[in-house]
């Protein structure tokens, strides 16, 4: 299984590098966002950094959604999904090749995105960046192993630039939720601050990511 | 190899999008080194069926076994053993034609890949266009990628929806040649089409579908005149 979601994870990321049509749409929308939010809440200097979680999670959250509705569109294009379910590839492979490319696409964004959202409201990232990634990295794993099922779910609707928000964001606000409170914990007093959160996140990505692994098939299939 | 582990052997298949039935009941036996051809206007339901046969599709109703295996759970081991070229080329555009056949070799697990990708490539006449995006490739580029795509792991059934589209005549008569030469080794193969004179004197079989059911169906022996007769006859009502 292993080596098929390599094989899948490989092709995407080579197709993205190749095209930059996923990235640079999200890197645009997240800079959009941030620049928006800032500008229309216009914080004072000392309330700004208290704006910084939620501004980043939103960015995220939006920029997510186009990044993971593009990876199955180019699936679509010249029936390649036909190709891939009518070869031995196991479907749990090809969900984890998928979350695994969604990941990577949104932790290039997130990337760009907190120095910018560090610039813009004063938040001192610099000083808690580890404790940061960690949190970061969670809510994306949890964010894309959800998205990633549901992109699939509606990759075949005819209305999927409607469907998949209306049915992923409900779903994903836990996730925003304990990444906004995990965020606000570790800028104010590092990792060991965020502990409650930090377990909705775990909890939250293990029930998805073996949710997507069992569902997978029965989502992407006809 | 018998009737139990047969690479089809579907009874009373169908498939319904809607409530509309497009498969309404076909029995389709399909042996080892067989050439099976579907006939039918459009409409007819061969794109349905090679899909269903493909376990791309789930059928509504009645079983389909292949290799002997029940096809509703899509077992690994039978589509390991199937190939699928459809309408679309299933071939990224934004890959090289290389670099689609190496990723489909890494999905079938193909052994020395490396060489069976140059061979494939030289066989569909791609080697010069072989670093290219397949979106810069002409139709009949992408046709002969796929086509090259699915012959990667050598599948013991190949499943073609109208192989011959797109093809210039060189390439038409390659795949004249591999359909001739596939059977001999013992591989199985349905294939749709509407060019019935070109296709007909390499089937072993002749089915026409017509409504969703196997209207007119005939083994061996099949002359490009009899099969023209018959499916103007299933066409106007009289079969």
């Amino acid at each position: 299984m292993l080596r098929g979601a390599l094989a899948v994870l490989r092709k995407d990321l080579r197709i993205e590098w190749r095209t930059r049509e996923s990235l640079a749409s999200m890197v645009v929308l997240g800079v959009l966002l941030v620049v928006i939010f800032s500008v229309a809440l216009d914080p004072a200097p000392a309330d700004a950094p208290r704006l910084a979680p939620s501004v980043l999670w939103a960015a995220f959250v939006f920029t997510g959604l186009l990044g993971v509705q593009r990876g199955f569109v180019l699936e679509r294009e010249q029936d390649c999904l036909g190709g891939l379910l009518a070869s031995p590839l196991d479907p749990a492979a090809l969900y984890l090749g998928k979350l695994a490319a969604n990941v990577a696409l949104l932790g290039v964004t997130q990337a760009l995105v907190v120095p910018l959202v560090a610039v813009f409201l004063h938040a001192d990232v610099g000083r808690r960046l580890p404790s940061l990634v960690v949190v970061l990295l969670l809510g994306n794993l949890g964010f894309a192993a959800v998205a990633t099922l549901f992109a699939a779910m509606t990759v075949r609707a005819r209305a999927r630039e409607v469907m998949l928000p209306v049915l992923l964001l409900p779903v994903v606000v836990p996730v925003l939720i304990a990444g906004v409170k995990a965020t606000e914990s570790v800028l104010a007093g590092g990792l060991g601050a965020a502990g409650g959160a930090l377990g909705v996140l775990v909890a939250f990505d293990v029930i998805f990511v073996v949710a997507g692994v069992l569902l997978f098939e029965q989502v992407i299939r006809d | 190899m018998g009737l139990n582990d047969a690479p089809v052997v579907a009874r009373g298949l169908r498939r319904e999008f809607g409530g509309v039935p497009v498969l309404a009941g076909v029995d389709l036996e399909v042996a080892a080194g067989e050439v099976v051809v579907l006939l039918g206007s459009n409409g007819a339901g061969k794109t349905t069926l090679l899909r269903v046969l493909a376990t791309l599709l789930r059928p509504s109703g009645g079983t389909l076994r292949l290799f002997g295996e029940d096809a509703s759970r899509r077992p690994p081991a039978a589509r390991r053993r199937l190939g699928y070229v459809g309408h679309d080329s299933a071939c990224y555009p934004d890959l090289t034609g290389r670099e689609n056949l190496e990723f489909h070799a890494e999905l079938h697990d193909v052994p020395d890949a490396a060489a069976r990708v140059a061979d494939l490539l030289r066989w569909a006449g791609l080697e010069d266009a072989a670093r290219r995006p397949v979106r810069t490739y002409s139709r009949g580029m992408t046709q002969r990628l796929a086509l090259a795509r699915v012959l990667l792991h050598a599948p013991e059934l190949l499943l073609l929806d109208e192989p011959y589209s797109g093809l210039d005549p060189a390439a038409a008569t390659r795949l004249d040649g591999l359909l001739r030469e596939l059977p001999r080794a013992g591989h199985a193969i349905v294939l749709s089409t509407h060019d019935v004179e070109r296709v007909t004197p390499l089937a072993s079989r002749v089915a026409i579908l017509h409504r969703g059911r196997v209207a007119w169906s005939q083994q061996g022996g099949t002359d490009p005149i009899v099969v023209a007769s018959a499916y103007d006859g299933v066409l106007g009502g009289r079969a």
